[in-house]
């Protein structure tokens, strides 16, 4: 029993991390309706970045973040500006295919570059520190922190959108950008800061993922796709319903892999599909 | 209006043209030509060719899918892989020749289609796109762990072992030939008959040709088991030539991928367009594909130029500009004015 309460907790924490992978998805989705194939791959991206920085500039990984931050916000603005902006309209073919060519190219440059050995950002001690709970069971102080963290960041985001003015504008922009547009809004623009805000998101998921466990230049297709799982099974337009499908993906895992270690990410997909079939809206559409 | 009104004007509908006849002849005597490689070829290049008539075949259905269904998938490979895998169990099993395995190895990809469309259908645009990729790693995944056919490490093909070397070899390319120029004409065929009328005016718009008429749902339903039938196709015959099969080579995403650079560079919505696109996808191959991680980067960094530069393709920009159409699936209307193109 004690066993299983454990094994739902992990897969929690677990979820805590792919909301991180999932918020920033959701974000450029929500925003420019962009299915970025590529998703997975800047995170590792960013990951190797910290990596590199943490281990040859010797600034720890917190200092590696605060280089990593700005280049990975101003990337994405430009990104955003010089090559996905083109590709944007009522056919999903262009942005899907350029999206998927950077895929292949991030991979390959990072394979060329790292080696396809599985690398891990050097964290000291947070990397075997824990903390006790009720009845012998024990928590990684850095799986919680991450949670801690990504619980932030979708209510900073639902904030964002739902308070403030930036928020309005993404909002209108993704209700209608020929009006928005209308009324003065300058969608490209409004598109470029989406990305950057979202590049943030994956800079801090590409950290702790570095830092929780190990990335390999191979590794982004799999996190897209749980990002993108956790983004369907939470339902489109709201930041909580991404980190709701987040956990329920990451606690679908665990029982999964307790179950049979062969199983687990099988039983995450089988069960995004369960949800498709069911509640192809999402299990908590549209709350912001 | 200075003509008469009860005389029509004459017409004709025309589909071919001189350039479109002499294609065929050429075509027709290039495969004549071809199928008497088991003769004098070496069995190298046999084998380079049925690779490439397997690409050829998947790239086609990709872009049935994406250039005429409006359908992008990122995971066609769930098919391909379907069709190897039951090529492979059905030889090795049930004991069947595997090359009478290799249809019903497309056409158990096919019945696959019709379930697995229930739940890819339910998402539209790039979330179809991943969503049927999912559907590919579950596949992957489902066949790794199940150690009757070797599980992540894959299993050969065993029930190839009474044949001659000679024999299988030749069978195997005459086979990857003829399913080849069957898929070409397959898909021919299908866009000049009345469902591909109806499918190319969906492309242009779902809700205008609805409102002729046109059952959407079940539009995209036939083209996608099509598709899925090609894919089966190409999967059963490319680990029938391969002698072995394993979860990551079969359902791997570079099958998409590579077939998304091919129709994207050859030209898309177009039967034209992958020949093109397979054919420079193979100078590239055999040009540069020593130089490993870079070559890949080189095919990325060619699609998205390809894609936003030269959305049209190669075959694409080049049959406008020269008004060159081998096979041609739209229609011209020729009165006595000068002819007026119908785009399809």
């Amino acid at each position: 029993m004690i066993g299983w309460i454990d094994t739902i907790l992990q897969g929690v924490l677990l979820g805590g991390l792919y909301a991180l992978f999932a918020l920033g998805q959701s974000l450029i989705f929500g925003v420019m309706r962009l299915t970025n194939v590529a998703h997975g791959d800047f995170i590792v991206l960013a990951a190797f970045g910290a990596f590199a920085l943490a281990s040859q500039a010797g600034v720890g990984p917190f200092g590696a973040f605060a280089i990593l931050l700005p280049l990975a916000v101003a990337f994405g603005y430009a990104l955003q500006r010089l090559v996905i902006n083109d590709t944007l309209g009522k056919d999903p073919l262009p942005s899907l295919v350029v999206t998927f060519g950077l895929s292949i190219i991030i991979q390959n440059v990072l394979q060329e570059i790292f080696s396809a050995d599985p690398r891990s950002i050097p964290a000291g001690e947070l990397t075997t520190a824990s903390v006790q709970l009720a009845g012998g069971l024990a928590v990684g102080t850095l799986p919680l922190a991450i949670f801690v963290i990504a619980l932030a960041a979708a209510a900073a985001l639902q904030w964002l959108f739902a308070r403030t003015a930036l928020g309005r504008v993404f909002r209108a922009t993704s209700d209608d950008r020929e009006t928005a547009e209308l009324m003065g809004l300058d969608a490209r623009g409004v598109y470029a800061a989406a990305t950057a805000l979202a590049f943030a998101l994956i800079a801090l998921a590409g950290l702790l993922q570095g830092m929780r466990t190990t990335v390999a230049p191979a590794d982004g297709p799999a996190l897209l796709i749980y990002a993108f799982e956790a983004v369907v099974i939470g339902g489109l337009g709201s930041f909580w319903g991404t980190f709701a499908g987040s956990v329920i993906l990451g606690v679908t895992q665990g029982i999964g892999f307790r179950l049979d270690p062969g199983w687990g990410i099988w039983l995450g997909h089988v069960v995004f599909l369960a949800v498709l079939l069911v509640r192809p809206a999402g299990l908590f559409p549209r709350m912001r | 209006m200075s003509e008469d009104a009860t005389t029509a004007p004459s017409f004709v509908v025309e589909r071919g043209g001189a350039a479109s006849r002499a294609a065929g002849i050429v075509a027709l005597i290039l495969v004549a030509f071809i199928s008497t490689f088991p003769w004098w070829a070496d069995s190298g290049w046999m084998r380079e060719f049925n690779e490439m008539a397997c690409y050829l075949i998947f790239a086609m259905m990709w872009n049935l899918l994406a250039g005429y269904g409006g359908m992008v998938s990122i995971g066609q490979q769930a098919y391909l892989g379907l069709g190897g895998y039951v090529l492979v169990a059905l030889g090795n099993f049930a004991g069947l020749n595997p090359f009478v395995a290799v249809p019903l190895g497309a056409l158990a990809a096919m019945i696959a289609a019709f379930p697995i469309s229930r739940v890819a259908f339910r998402l539209q645009g790039g979330h179809f796109a991943i969503g049927t990729w999912v559907i590919a790693e579950v596949l992957r995944l489902t066949m790794a762990n199940i150690s009757a056919i070797g599980g992540g490490s894959g299993t050969s093909l065993i029930a190839l072992r009474g044949i001659e070397k000679a024999t299988r070899e030749s069978v195997t390319f005459w086979m990857c030939l003829a399913a080849m120029v069957a898929s070409v004409g397959l898909v021919f065929g299908l866009l000049r008959s009345r469902q591909g009328l109806a499918l190319l005016a969906l492309r242009d718009s779902e809700v205008a040709s609805e409102s002729q008429g046109v059952d959407v749902a079940r539009t995209k339903l036939w083209v996608y088991v099509v598709a899925a039938f090609g894919c089966g196709l190409a999967g059963a015959l490319y680990f029938l030539g391969n002698l072995r099969i394993s979860p990551d080579a079969a359902f791997s995403v570079n099958w998409t991928a590579f077939s998304i650079f091919i129709v994207m560079v050859g030209g898309i919505a177009s039967i034209e367009g992958p020949i093109v696109g397979v054919i420079v996808f193979y100078s590239l191959n055999r040009l540069f594909s020593d130089y490993g991680t870079w070559y890949l980067v080189g095919l990325g960094l060619l699609a998205i130029v390809v894609t936003t530069r030269m959305p049209r393709g190669i075959w694409g920009t080049l049959s406008r500009r020269l008004d060159l159409h081998f096979f041609p699936v739209h229609r011209r209307l020729s009165v006595d004015t000068p002819a007026k193109e119908v785009r399809p």
